[in-house]
């Protein structure tokens, strides 16, 4: 079987795959990241989205091969070593942005692209229209947007929004 | 002063382990030495199975065994049970054709399981499956209600000739009739409630285990109700004596109603992990969630209105038509009989109701509960005819409504189909939700938008449901074959802290801080020394799950209950202590005190004496301080409220979009605003989908066409509007917490507001009504096709 080598929060693994491995059963499987979710399998949910490279990707669109050589973060890799929460996550958890948790993790990674895509500053419409590749089901997404738009500032290294 | 601390917006205790990634889903749990199960559907609707051949399949690479219809029935597997029988007009019980796990001699819908392949791989697994040939001789399908009633319709099965499961009443119709009769104006409309697909986000999931040494099965599932699965699958499928079988529902992904039902897919991984004694893994593809999670709604009713010249309802008469699916699914047959009849009254004094229900089968995936269950249904039927009432009398929607609430001061009143409402107050829910939408500003608002080329409309809704299911003894009389208490022990634990028991189960609800913040509140610990552990078998006491917005209800009121039997034997262990009579021991934020005195033992004194029993009364009283209760409601709680939707049309396209949306419901007593509100928006938005966006269709040959998340319409986040909540009280009265429940009200009340406010935008097209969902495609129609009846501008 083929081997990847693939740097996954900050640490190295080389693993043996098959040819058709999504890079989220790698994850999911091979590493035991289970933050990672699959909820569809038609790329519609964004429950798998994670950073290749530093940019979001939807892991169960692309082949564990297809991933060599890259940098992948995942949400197990977001908080940092002493367990403070990336500004993302820290807003989710003060805005009530999620329920079941299920479509958080992708969300979360999602999200934190749009912030830093964004340097210049979001829009409520920005945030929903930037959300397009990931479902929820539980929240109806106002409190994900409020999420988003708290933790711009704080990523951007701005004074949050009273 | 036992609720102090209840009503703040404490962030959730579950939030640290979903957010770094941690959250344990049943796709998550590997056992050791674990196989993997592939389950091959049907992908016809209607057909004999002439043959299976496996052979291919079974001589597959990784595969370690295959098993069809004729492996379980050699075994004495059972086939799927239904939890409620209703009966006939004529008093006869329903039609209740079995349900096998694998399907036998013939599939009935598409997604039927017909064979399962167990291997080393999911893809292997897969990879074999697709080598199992089945020899179908197809039959014509029953793809909709009219196509299942109609003449010479398909059978789906050959015990229920004419597909009828049940033809059921409530109601005297000669009274009705009479009271028409007697009528000044008729309205009457005609509606189709809209088949919708649940779509947690999380698929369904299950893992089998089996314990070659002491006999034991585990079994890892995504469900709402862990206790009812081992009841259901041990006695009924299995044949496993609960004390052989433990079922654990871990973090769950999102319920709304499609986690309940004990599915195939249980006792397969269960019965073929004991045959191959290994651990069995099944996880849903998202296209199998589509056309084997069961599915909502789907009814065809026609609503009748009886109303004197001044508006008043005289009389309400009802016929619908409820598809069930091709199997009654586990609660499938209360759906539209208790939990949708009886709500017709809705908010207003509508003196006399009939309603007859036709319960259908048809070769389309089960249909059961989903989020509301029967109330969205009876609320969508009612508030559509009260909005037709008002447009066939030419009254104010507003004022038709206000007219014919129940007062106030009129609880509790008794409705003539059955329910007995404790409290409201319709009139406040309204008239907060009026201001908070600027209902006063509406017109000028329709006409600025008249100047962007857009039709603006503005929708009403007053609705009520009934949830906090339910009393045993009246659900028993009514059908059920379960009772719905709920179960809670309390434990205190040496040192003070306490462990939450309870058979209620969060699936995104926060249970484990709203239930840690009423223990907190009542028994003065800090919230971080209360733990709630739900969801599995072997660890809490007989419950019977979370759905119907019973959580806090039901199981709330079990957690009061047995913190008052905690409470009760602290005061024995103060009084013993104190050298006082237990009648002077008062309990307060936390301590035990001597009325009157300064003398006091805090709780966690309390417990360290009961576990530690050497200054005690050991001769009256037991060691320790662990309470259980069970708790029996009294009635349903029924929260009621007013949703407001604005709305505008592109006249271009036809695309809607919600430009403010506004809820006041009345839920009872709130414990976490912020969790109430974050239900609410939840809510809508399925509501809002609903009305906008969703719809399960299958073709007239019956293959389903929205089988993905491509075909069928998530809402998304740019479909969506800032959903505005707030809360406007009335206590419930016959529970200990005064709570009602807040999971649905906003997937009830949303749709016919936001079909009102559709409607209300195209007044000039001649439209009276239209059925959800109502997209572009057919508002674009209305508007090519309707001449408007005079300028909007």
């Amino acid at each position: 079987m083929p081997q990847v080598t693939l740097t996954v929060n900050g640490k190295q693994h080389t693993v043996e795959v098959e040819n058709r491995t999504l890079l989220v059963e790698l994850l999911r499987e091979k590493l035991s990241l289970t933050g990672t979710h699959v909820g569809c399998d038609t790329s519609q949910c964004g429950a798998c989205v994670v950073h290749v490279d530093g940019v979001s990707a939807k892991s169960c669109t692309m082949l564990a091969l297809q991933a060599d050589g890259t940098a992948v973060i995942t949400i197990e890799g977001l908080a940092a070593a002493d367990g403070t929460l990336h500004p993302m996550q820290e807003m989710f958890r003060e805005h009530h942005a999620l329920q079941c948790g299920f479509c958080t993790p992708g969300m979360v990674m999602s999200a934190i692209d749009l912030v830093n895509s964004h340097p210049g500053g979001l829009t409520e419409k920005q945030i929903r229209e930037g959300l397009e590749g990931n479902l929820c089901r539980c929240t109806g997404y106002h409190n994900i947007v409020k999420a988003i738009a708290a933790a711009w500032p704080l990523m951007h290294g701005k004074a949050a929004a009273a | 002063m036992p609720f102090e601390g209840i009503g703040a917006s404490v962030r959730r205790k579950e939030d640290a382990r979903f957010l770094n990634g941690r959250g344990n889903y049943t796709d998550d749990i590997n056992r050791p030495g674990q196989l993997h199960a592939y389950i091959r559907r049907a992908d016809r609707p209607h057909a004999t199975i002439k043959g299976i051949d496996t052979s291919a399949a079974a001589k597959a690479p990784g595969v370690v065994a295959v098993f069809t219809g004729a492996d379980l029935a050699a075994d004495n597997v059972g086939g799927l049970p239904c939890g409620w029988q209703i009966h006939n007009k004529d008093g006869s019980p329903m039609a209740e054709p079995p349900h096998p796990v694998l399907a036998i001699g013939k599939v009935r819908h598409v997604g039927d399981p017909v064979a399962v392949v167990i291997a080393e791989t999911k893809q292997a697994a897969k990879d074999a499956a697709e080598q199992i040939v089945i020899d179908y001789q197809d039959l014509p399908a029953a793809a909709s209600l009219r196509d299942a009633i109609a003449a010479g319709a398909p059978t789906v099965h050959d015990e229920v000739p004419g597909n009828i499961c049940y033809d059921w009443h409530i109601g005297d119709k000669a009274v009705v009739d009479a009271a028409f009769a007697k009528a000044a104006k008729v309205v009457k409309l005609d509606l189709t409630n809209n088949r919708l697909i649940p779509n947690a986000m999380e698929p369904r999931a299950a893992v089998g285990d089996y314990d070659v040494n002491s006999g034991d099965f585990t079994l890892f599932t995504t469900s709402q109700n862990p206790h009812v699965i081992r009841l259901l699958m041990g006695a009924f499928v299995l044949h496993i004596p609960e004390n052989r079988l433990r079922v654990v529902a871990p973090d769950v992904g999102g319920g709304f109603g499609s986690k309940i039902y004990h599915y195939a897919e249980e006792a397969i991984v269960t019965w073929a992990a004991g045959k191959v004694r290994r651990p069995v893994k099944w996880t849903a593809e998202r296209t199998e969630s589509f056309m084997s999670d069961a599915h909502g709604r789907d009814h065809v009713s026609t609503a009748e209105m009886a109303l004197d010249a001044d508006g008043n309802f005289l009389a309400l008469r009802i016929s619908t038509l409820a598809n069930m699916g091709a199997y009654l699914s586990t609660f499938a047959p209360c759906i539209p009989t208790y939990l949708y009849a009886t709500l017709l009254a809705g908010v207003y004094k509508t003196p006399v109701i009939y309603c007859e229900v036709k319960a259908v089968f048809t070769n389309t995936v089960p249909v059961d509960a989903y989020r509301g269950a029967g109330r969205p249904e009876a609320t969508f039927l009612i508030e559509r005819l009260v909005d037709a009432c008002a447009h066939d009398t030419g009254m104010d929607r507003v004022a038709i409504r206000r007219k014919n609430f129940i007062a106030a001061d009129a609880f509790p009143y008794q409705t003539p189909v059955a329910l007995q409402y404790d409290s409201g107050n319709y009139q406040a829910t309204l008239d907060a939700c009026l201001k908070a939408a600027d209902h006063a500003g509406f017109e000028a608002r329709r006409s600025a938008a008249v100047g962007r080329g857009k039709l603006r409309g503005i929708g009403i809704s007053t609705y009520i449901e009934a949830c906090g299911i339910a009393p045993s003894a009246v659900v028993g009389s009514l059908g059920a074959r379960a009772g719905l208490y709920e179960c809670a022990e309390i434990r205190v634990h040496p040192t003070g802290s306490v462990t939450v028991f309870t058979g209620s189960h969060s699936h995104g609800q926060g249970h484990e801080t709203t239930f840690a913040q009423l223990v907190s509140a009542q028994l003065g610990v800090p919230m971080d020394q209360v733990d709630v552990v739900h969801g599995d078998t072997a660890k809490i006491p007989f419950g019977m799950g979370t759905y119907g917005s019973r959580s806090l209800a039901v199981g709330g009121s079990a957690m009061v209950k047995a913190m008052d039997k905690v409470i009760a034997k602290g005061k024995k262990i103060a009084a013993h202590l104190m050298e006082a009579s237990v009648d002077d021991i008062e309990f307060k934020d936390g301590k035990f005190t001597v009325a009157g005195t300064d003398k006091s033992k805090a709780l966690a004194e309390i417990s360290l004496a009961a576990y530690v029993p050497h200054n005690y009364p050991i001769e009256e009283l037991e060691p320790g301080l662990d309470e259980t209760a069970f708790y029996d409601p009294k009635n349903f709680t029924f929260p009621a409220g007013c949703h407001i939707a604005e709305i505008e049309i592109d006249r271009d396209t036809g695309v809607v979009e919600v430009m403010n949306f506004v809820a006041v419901d009345d839920v009872g007593r709130v414990i976490n605003p912020m969790i109430v509100e974050g239900q609410v928006q939840g809510g809508v938005a399925q509501g809002i989908g609903q009305a906008l966006l969703e719809n399960a269709v299958y073709d007239k040959d019956g293959q389903l066409l929205s089988g993905s998340m491509m075909d069928y319409t998530m809402p998304r986040a740019d479909n969506l509007p800032n959903i505005k909540v707030a809360t406007e009280t009335t206590l419930c009265t016959h529970n200990p917490l005064g709570v009602k429940g807040c999971g649905e009200v906003g997937a009830i009340g949303s749709p016919p507001a936001i079909i009102g406010a559709i409607v209300d935008a195209l007044k000039d097209y001649g439209v009276r009504h239209i059925d959800m969902p109502a997209s572009p495609q057919k508002i674009w129609s209305i508007i090519q096709a309707g001449q408007p009846r005079m300028a909007a501008e």
